[in-house]
C-alpha cells in the first residue's frame, strides 16, 4: 500500500468568507476576502506561494474556464494555477492538489482556493445543467433534492423504517444544524428552528421538505499548506496536519449492475472512509474521531453518511440522530458550524469550509461554538453527484501529535 | 388452397387519463352554452409526454403480443397529427419496436380515413408480400377550446398485423369512393380545423356518401348487407349509423358502439380502434364491415375465423378503457397540448438541443431500449459500454444486444420531485431493476396512485423532452405502473 499523506503536510493558514447571498460580490471579491484572512493567518507574503489550485463546481455559470480567475483575482506572481472540478468534492479536490504538491516536494507552500458564485442564477437551488450529450438522452436530469431523496426510499425499505419515523429523524438532523448555525457569524442561515417547523415545511422532493435541503450560497474558502518543518521555521507552534485525504469515484456499478447496490447507502463513501482511516491510522473511528463535518446537502445524506463513515451501525443512524449523538455536545458532533444546511453550500468552497471549521476547532479558535471536549482528529466529507453515481471525498486533519 | 389474407393479430392503446367533458363545459359554458349537449361522459387524453408516435408504439407493441418482432416486414403509421412533417414518423416507431433493419416504413395521412385506407392498401398488398405488415393508426388532435371537436375528439391508437396464413379475420373485400366533399379541413401548418355546418355534413356527407358506397361496395364484393354482424361506423353523430343501416339493409343490431362516451373520436385512427374493439369480442364466422370517412368513403369487410379463439390475451381497447384515471383538470390538459401558456420558471430554460450525431450513435439504445448482455459473464447493463460493469470481470467488447423494453421491472428507489421542471409536477423518477438483470434510472409515467419501493413497473415509450428553440422532440423510455 501507498505510504499515504499522514503528517507530511501542515496547514499554515486558512480563510473563509461569510457565506450567503452576497449580492455585492463577484467571485473575485469573495476569493480576495477568503485569501486576506488566510494569508494573515499564515503570516507569509504572496510571493512565497509556489503553486495554486482552484476548486469550483459550476464554472460555466460563474467564473468561466481555467485557473486564471484565481490568478487574476489575487494577482498571483505568474505561478501555476490549476482549476479542478469534481462535483461537490471540488473544494476538497483543490486541497488535495495543494497538499500533494507540498508532499511531493515540488512546492514548499501551496494554495487551495474554493469558490462559488451561485446567486447570479436567478433562483434557489443548484443550476440545471447538461451531463453530456449521451447521458442527456437516457439519464434523468433531476434536481439535487430529487436525486438524494431516492436514498431515503431505499433506506426506509432496507431497514423497514416507517415513513414518519424517518421524516422525524431527518428533521432532527436539520434542527441540530440550525441550532449550531445560529452561533456562527459566518453562516448563511442563523435562525434556530423547531421540529414542527421542519416537518410542516413544503415538500421539495419526497420525503425532503424545505428544511431538509441546504442553503445554496455565495462564498469562498482557502487553505495555505506547507511542510511541518517549514511551518515551524515560520514560527508556528500548534500545528494542524493532514492525516488522510481520500477520494473515491463511482465507476458505474451502483447505477448499472443489477443485484449489486441496494440504493440505501453511499458505496463510495464506505470505500473512501476505509482508506482514510487506514491512511490516518484510525482503527476505531467512533472513539478516535472527535468531530465531523459531513456532506449534509440534504438531511438524509448526512444521516446515511454517519453509517457509511462507520460512526453509526447500519440502519441505526436515524435512532442515533434522535438520541442527540451528533449534537454539538453529543458523542461525535456533526456540523458544529451549521453544516451545508446553515453555513451554506457554495459548491467549490464547501470542502475547504469544512476543513476551515475543523482547523479552528482543533486550535480552539471556534469562539461560541467551540467544542468543549478538546478535539484531536476531525473528519470532513463531501459527496458530489447523486447517490447512484458520485464522487466521495474525505479529509482527516488533526493536531500534529495526535 | 391459397393461404388466406387478413388480420393476423391486433392491439390498441388508449391513454389512461380521461378528461371529464363536464369540466370542459363548465369552463366554457359562459362563452359557448350550446356545447351542453356534448358535455357528457369522458374523453381519453394523452399525458404531456405522449403524441401520435408514442401512442402508435404502444398500439404496435400490443398488436405484436406473442409475435416475433423479426417476422414483421413493413410498417405504416396513419395519422393527421404526426409530430414531424418531414422525418419518417413510422421510422421512430420501427426503432422503438426494435423491428428488423430490413423493414420498409411509410407515413400515411391527409384525411380522417387515412387509417382505414392504409389498412386496405396493406390487405391488398399482402398477397405479394413475404412478411406481415404492421398497420398502425394513431391520433391526437389539437382542438380549439370551446369547439364541438374539443368535446368529441379523444386520443387513441390501434395496430393490426396484416398478412397471409392463420388469420383471425379474413379479408373479404374492399371498396372506396373519392370525392372532394369538404366537411372540414386543416391547411398545412395550421393548428385548428375549420368545420362547416354539421346538418349539411350529416345529410349530404355522412349519410348520403356512406349509403352509396356501402350499397355499391357490398354488391361488388358480393356480400349481402343483412349478413353483416358488426357495422363499424366511426362517427358519433346522433342517429347517423342507424339511418345508414336502415337505408342499406344492415341489421341495426350490428351497429358497433362508437366509444364516444368513454374515449371520444380518435380521428383517422378511429375506424381501426373500433375494428380492434369489435375483434376483441367477435366470434368465428362473424362478418365485420368497417367504414372510413374523409373526402369519400372506404369500406372493408372481414370474416372472423376460428383462429381468433387462439389469440393470446392482450390489452386491446377493452383493457385500455378499463385502466382509467378520471381527470378533472382542464387547464393542465390545455397546457399539455400547448393551448395555454404557464410560467415555467428559469429551471425550464435548460437547452434541450439534441446533437444528431449522438442520437444516431445511440439510436438503438435510446429509441429501442436495447441494453448489453455480456457473452462471458451474462451481466446485463444499460447503456452498453466497451468494458463491462461487472465488478470482477473486465470483459471488453463482449456485449450483445439485449432489449429491455418488454421485460417487467421493479422500483428500487424513487422520489416525487417538485423542484425540477416538469410539465406535470411533481416529476416522479427513480431506479428500476429488470427481471433477470439490468437496471436503469428512469422517469416514471402514469403515476396516478402511490408509488413504493418494490412496485411492479413496465416500460413505456414517451417524450423525454422538447427542444422548443429548434422544434425537436426527444423520445426515451419511462417506467409506468404495470397493469
Amino acid at each position: 500500500m501507498a505510504r499515504g499523506i499522514k503528517d507530511k503536510v501542515a496547514i499554515l493558514g486558512m480563510g473563509c468568507t461569510r457565506f450567503g447571498e452576497r449580492w455585492d460580490m463577484d467571485a473575485d471579491n469573495l476569493m480576495v476576502e477568503a485569501f486576506d484572512e488566510a494569508i494573515a493567518d499564515a503570516g507569509i507574503d504572496v510571493t512565497q506561494i509556489d503553486a495554486a489550485w482552484l476548486g469550483v463546481g459550476f464554472d460555466a455559470m460563474n467564473i468561466g474556464p481555467s485557473g486564471l480567475p484565481l490568478s487574476i483575482a489575487l494577482r498571483l506572481p505568474n505561478i501555476g494555477v490549476t482549476k479542478v472540478e469534481n462535483y461537490c468534492a471540488s473544494g476538497t479536490e483543490s486541497f488535495r492538489g495543494a497538499v500533494y504538491a507540498v508532499a511531493s516536494g515540488a512546492a514548499d507552500i501551496a494554495l487551495a482556493m474554493g469558490v462559488e458564485k451561485l446567486k447570479d442564477t436567478g433562483y434557489g437551488g443548484l443550476p440545471v445543467r447538461s451531463r453530456g450529450t449521451t447521458y442527456d438522452m437516457l439519464g434523468v436530469t433531476g434536481s439535487g433534492p430529487g436525486n438524494f431523496a431516492q436514498i431515503a426510499s431505499a433506506y426506509r425499505a432496507q431497514y423497514g423504517i416507517g415513513k414518519d419515523d424517518l421524516k422525524r429523524a431527518i428533521g432532527q438532523v436539520s434542527v441540530k444544524s440550525h441550532a449550531n448555525g445560529a452561533k456562527n457569524p459566518k453562516a448563511h442561515l442563523r435562525k434556530a428552528v423547531d421540529i414542527d417547523t421542519v416537518l410542516n415545511a413544503p415538500m421539495i422532493a419526497e420525503p425532503l421538505g424545505l428544511y431538509d435541503c441546504c442553503g445554496v450560497s455565495d462564498g469562498a474558502a482557502c487553505a495555505i499548506v506547507t511542510t511541518p518543518e517549514i511551518a515551524r521555521a515560520l514560527g508556528k507552534t500548534d500545528l494542524v496536519t493532514v492525516k488522510a485525504l481520500q477520494i473515491a469515484a463511482s465507476n458505474g456499478w451502483e447505477l448499472q449492475a443489477a443485484g449489486g447496490w441496494n440504493g440505501s447507502y453511499f458505496h463510495t463513501t464506505r470505500l473512501a472512509a476505509k482508506r482514510a482511516y487506514d491512511e490516518a491510522g484510525v482503527t476505531n473511528p467512533r472513539d478516535q474521531i472527535s468531530l465531523t463535518e459531513v456532506h449534509d446537502c440534504f438531511s438524509i445524506t448526512e444521516l446515511v453518511t454517519m453509517e457509511d463513515l462507520f460512526l453509526s451501525e447500519d440502519g441505526q443512524a436515524w435512532k442515533d440522530v434522535l438520541n442527540g449523538d451528533f449534537d454539538a455536545d453529543g458523542r461525535i458532533p456533526c456540523q458544529i458550524d451549521g453544516g451545508l444546511k446553515c453555513f451554506g453550500h457554495p459548491i467549490g468552497a464547501s470542502g475547504l469550509r469544512m476543513i476551515y471549521e475543523n482547523y479552528l476547532q482543533l486550535l480552539g479558535r471556534a469562539g461560541d461554538r467551540q467544542r468543549q471536549t478538546p478535539p484531536s482528529l476531525a473528519l470532513s466529507h463531501n459527496l458530489g453527484g447523486m447517490p447512484s453515481q458520485n464522487v466521495s471525498s474525505i479529509a482527516i486533519v488533526g493536531l500534529a501529535d495526535a | 388452397m391459397m393461404a388466406e389474407t387478413g388480420i393476423l393479430s391486433f392491439g390498441a392503446y388508449v391513454p389512461r387519463k380521461r378528461l371529464q367533458r363536464s369540466v370542459i363545459y363548465a369552463a366554457n359554458s359562459w362563452f359557448a352554452p350550446g356545447l351542453r349537449g356534448l358535455a357528457k361522459g369522458e374523453k381519453a387524453i394523452g399525458d404531456w409526454d405522449e403524441d401520435s408516435i408514442t401512442m402508435a408504439v404502444e398500439a404496435g407493441r400490443d398488436a405484436l403480443t406473442g409475435i416475433d418482432r423479426a417476422e414483421v416486414g413493413s410498417v405504416s403509421l396513419a395519422s393527421t397529427t404526426l409530430p414531424f412533417a418531414d422525418r419518417l414518423n413510422s421510422g421512430i416507431v420501427k426503432e422503438a419496436l426494435n423491428l428488423a433493419e430490413g423493414v420498409s416504413a411509410i407515413d400515411v395521412g391527409g384525411s380522417q380515413r387515412a387509417g382505414l385506407s392504409s389498412l386496405r392498401q396493406a390487405l391488398e398488398a399482402a398477397a405479394g408480400r413475404t412478411a406481415p405488415h404492421l398497420c398502425i393508426a394513431s391520433e391526437m388532435r389539437i382542438t380549439c377550446p370551446a369547439s364541438d371537436l374539443e368535446l368529441n375528439a379523444g386520443d387513441a391508437a390501434a395496430g393490426l398485423l396484416v398478412g397471409t396464413g392463420d388469420v383471425v379475420a379474413r379479408f373479404v373485400g374492399a371498396y372506396s369512393t373519392t370525392a372532394d366533399f369538404v366537411d372540414h379541413y386543416r391547411s398545412a401548418g395550421q393548428k385548428y380545423d375549420y368545420v362547416f355546418e354539421s346538418r349539411w355534413i350529416k345529410e349530404e356527407g355522412h349519410v348520403a356518401l356512406s349509403v352509396q358506397t356501402i350499397k355499391d361496395g357490398l354488391e361488388k364484393i358480393g356480400v349481402a348487407p343483412a349478413s353483416i354482424d358488426r357495422f363499424v361506423f366511426p362517427i358519433s353523430s346522433k342517429g347517423v349509423a342507424a339511418t345508414i343501416a336502415k337505408k342499406t339493409g344492415i341489421n341495426p343490431d350490428a351497429i358497433a358502439d362508437t366509444l364516444i362516451a368513454q374515449l371520444g373520436e380518435a380521428g383517422s385512427a378511429h375506424s381501426l380502434v373500433m375494428l380492434v374493439a369489435a375483434l376483441e369480442t367477435a366470434k368465428p364466422g362473424e362478418k365485420i364491415l368497417v367504414l372510413g370517412f374523409g373526402q369519400g368513403v372506404d369500406i372493408v369487410v372481414f370474416e372472423v375465423t376460428e383462429a381468433i379463439t387462439r389469440l393470446a390475451p392482450r390489452r386491446g381497447v377493452a383493457g385500455s378503457l378499463a385502466r382509467r384515471f378520471a381527470d378533472s383538470n382542464y387547464t393542465r390538459w390545455l397546457f399539455h397540448r400547448g393551448l395555454v401558456d404557464m410560467e415555467k420558471g428559469i429551471r425550464a430554460e435548460l437547452d434541450q438541443k439534441q446533437p444528431a450525431t449522438t442520437a444516431w450513435r445511440h439510436h438503438k439504445g435510446v429509441l429501442g431500449l436495447v441494453a448489453g448482455k455480456c457473452s462471458k459473464t451474462g451481466m446485463i447493463q444499460f447503456p452498453k459500454s466497451d468494458i463491462s460493469v461487472a465488478p470482477n470481470d473486465r470483459s471488453q467488447g463482449t456485449q450483445e444486444d439485449y432489449p429491455l423494453a418488454e421485460i417487467p421491472a421493479k422500483v428500487m428507489t424513487f422520489t416525487a420531485d417538485s423542484l425540477t421542471y416538469s410539465p406535470s409536477p411533481p416529476n416522479y423518477y427513480g431506479m428500476v431493476d429488470f427481471e433477470g438483470g439490468g437496471r436503469i434510472i428512469a422517469e416514471f409515467a402514469d403515476i396516478f396512485e402511490e408509488v413504493e419501493v418494490g412496485a411492479h413497473m413496465q416500460m413505456v415509450f414517451r417524450i423525454k423532452a422538447v427542444d422548443d428553440v429548434r422544434d425537436f422532440v426527444k423520445y426515451f423510455w419511462k417506467a409506468a405502473p404495470a397493469a
